[in-house]
């Protein structure tokens, strides 16, 4: 194997322009949709009183969720030890700060007093999981670049490893807390429950997988770098068996609802419904988002590095359709405050069999808009800084290469 | 404490007010006068020494009925045609009437519902900046300074008795300060039952219920062996709802 040489990207196609004009528009609208909702107040969105957390969530949670799980790529080579992991250490970092950057952003856009930030960074409230979490989100940031710091300095080579350990373990808390906001919550009948925060780790696993192999290879195509078959194999097998494991932990987590008669109703809405959630959960999550992209990961099509590509789009959209279901789906089944008792009126929605909610333009387009700001970040510290790898090609990372 | 304790401590208090607690009797006879007897002054802090609590008993409560929420709307200047541009669902509610019927049985019961002040409240536990809290007194409120309206404590509250402001709010009542992006829900009226001894009142509900003639709502202290709410609770079965999420209310309900 030889020696990995990282270069920055060169920057000053049209292609590259155009990329950073699309990516800053979005940035821009959603910057927009965030000064609309907030000098309205969030009477112009979907969200009311019973959906209480709406789209911007569902693209913060998804966001932060994939950011600890991109970050995978560089514990596996330098935790683990996979040599043929240890080139992609630098970019898996830059996208695992550039994800956790962007979900953080339109998470505290969406606060309803945004302003008040500082307050959060400054009374804490420890037993509240949501405190833990910004203590971890900052953490995470401060982990990681010191990581990254580590990789690239060659004076600090002896704490490459301790750093990267400190990281991994780091991220499997950060990714528990996430999964424990839902996990905690005693009141709600499609949440309490301790499977919430493995789920989160191993969903993190697949979606920060999925967007790291798509912008690995998007990356590579456009700056028309070599990237080898043998380090894309490996990833892609990887996220097979991660998308998979998904697949698994949502079936431990229904079949367990579906034993006891208590949880029966909320896995009807859920399961066999007439809202969009069933239609969300079948043909997204696990359809489209699942088996599909599992069924091409395994064949021959994945052969081909288009083919490749649109199972990542597929893992990507079915990871933000169980979102959709886990954070929209568990607000929209209503509170069961009168266990063994129908409602029959209400004047604050209790009789409703379950609570709609339609996102409005400007929550789709803040949620979106974290998106383009993960990827405006790491195309631009790809051109700054020497993150990427100037060949990826079998006979320059695989030490069983035998060319 | 015992039996004899308390009612001696009770007497001496009631004598040390005098005048006062005659006030209290004209305003809700016979039931605010064991809360106004234990009641402080205004300049002191609340303490545990008292756990501010109400029995409504839906035997009494009439159905159609919605005298509580009106008046509780009135007090605290909610839907007073301020929040205009709020859908339905958007608006704020601190109380409201259910009608309920057992799916087995069929029987029918009406209650309103609000904030249970809880002993252990999740919205108080799952705050990030504390801003949720429960006072000494169990009164649970939400400190509008620190409230980044992140609304997890209505995730967490089990009785939905929370509601997030969804727009500029103006001409507010000059007690009960709301704000656009912040959590709020029932207070109990801490301004009225934080006030001076002789100007004390049960929270607007109670008070409206009770004018309506029903008298479905007790409120008083739950540590008060002597308090018309301690006495009814110990005559009569009464039920906290979600009991199984061993919370201990505040609020208890007859009836259910």
């Amino acid at each position: 194997m030889k020696k990995i040489n990282y270069l920055e990207i060169e920057g000053r196609s049209n292609g590259f322009l155009a990329l950073l004009g699309v990516l800053g528009a979005i940035t821009l609208a959603g910057i927009g949709a965030f000064f609309y909702m907030e000098h309205s107040g969030h009477h112009v969105t979907g969200m009311d009183n019973q959906i209480v957390w709406g789209m911007p969530h569902v693209f913060a949670v998804f966001l932060i969720v994939a950011a600890s799980g991109a970050l995978n790529v560089a514990s596996i080579g330098t935790v683990f030890g996979k040599a043929i992991y240890k080139p992609l250490g630098r970019i898996s970092t830059l996208m695992a700060i550039a994800l956790l950057a962007g979900g953080l952003m339109v998470l505290v856009l969406d606060l309803g007093r945004p302003d008040r930030l500082v307050i959060a960074m400054t009374y804490y409230n420890f037993k509240s999981i949501f405190a833990w979490n910004i203590i971890l989100y900052n953490g995470f940031f401060a982990v990681t670049i010191v990581y990254i710091w580590m990789m690239m300095e060659k004076k600090m080579v002896g704490y490459y490893r301790p750093a990267g350990i400190v990281a991994f373990i780091w991220r499997l808390i950060l990714t528990t807390g996430t999964g424990s906001i839902f996990g905690f919550i005693v009141a709600r009948s499609a949440y309490d429950a301790a499977i919430m925060a493995p789920m989160f780790i191993i969903m993190s696993f697949s979606f920060g997988l999925a967007i790291f192999l798509l912008v690995l290879m998007l990356g590579y195509q456009w700056t028309e770098r070599p990237l080898g078959d043998a380090i894309i194999k490996r990833l892609k097998n990887l996220l097979g068996v991660f998308a998979a494991a998904v697949l698994y932990f949502v079936l431990a987590y229904h079949l367990t609802n579906l034993y006891g008669t208590e949880h029966h109703d909320v896995e009807k809405f859920i399961l066999a419904g007439d809202s969009i959630h069933t239609t969300l959960f079948w043909v997204m999550q696990v359809i489209v988002g699942g088996l599909v992209p599992i069924g091409i990961i395994y064949s021959k099509l994945s052969n081909s590095r288009s083919w490749l590509g649109l199972a990542t789009v597929l893992i990507i959209l079915g990871g933000l359709a169980q979102m959709y279901v886990i954070i929209i789906g568990g607000q929209a089944y209503p509170l069961e405050i009168f266990p063994g008792m129908e409602v029959v009126n209400s004047a604050f929605g209790d009789a409703n069999s379950y609570h709609t909610y339609t996102p409005s333009t400007p929550e789709i387009v803040l949620g979106v808009s974290g998106i383009a700001v993960a990827m405006l970040i790491i195309t631009l510290g790809v051109k700054v800084l020497k993150f990427m790898p100037e060949s990826l090609a079998d006979k320059d990372i695989d030490p069983h290469n035998k060319g | 404490m015992n039996k004899k304790e308390n009612s001696s401590n009770g007497l001496s208090r009631r004598q040390f007010l005098g005048t006062s607690a005659a006030a209290g009797m004209t305003i809700a006879p016979g039931i605010s006068l064991m809360s106004v007897a234990e009641a402080k002054p205004l300049d002191t802090a609340v303490s545990s020494d008292q756990r501010w609590g109400m029995l409504i008993d839906t035997n009494k409560c009439a159905k159609g009925c919605t005298s509580c929420v009106d008046a509780c709307n009135t007090e605290n200047g909610l839907n007073t045609g301020d929040e205009q541009l709020s859908r339905q669902g958007q608006k704020a509610q601190w109380i409201r009437k259910v009608d309920l019927r057992d799916k087995t049985t069929g029987h029918e019961v009406s209650l309103p519902l609000m904030c249970q002040h809880c002993e252990n409240p999740p919205c108080v536990d799952v705050c990030p900046t504390g801003a949720s809290f429960k006072r000494e007194d169990g009164v649970v409120l939400v400190d509008k300074h620190t409230c980044i309206g992140c609304r997890y404590c209505m995730m967490a509250c089990p009785y939905k008795a929370r509601s997030f402001i969804h727009e500029e709010l103006l001409n507010q009542v000059e007690d009960v300060p709301r704000g656009k992006g912040t959590v709020e829900s029932c207070t109990l009226c801490v301004h009225r039952i934080d006030e001076d001894t002789n100007k004390q009142r049960d929270p607007a509900c109670a008070e409206a219920c009770n004018t309506a003639g029903h008298k479905a709502m007790i409120f008083g202290d739950l540590k008060d062996a002597n308090s018309e709410l301690s006495k009814q609770l110990k005559k009569h079965s009464s039920k906290a709802i979600r009991a199984d999420l061993k919370l201990n209310p505040g609020v208890r309900y007859r009836g259910i």
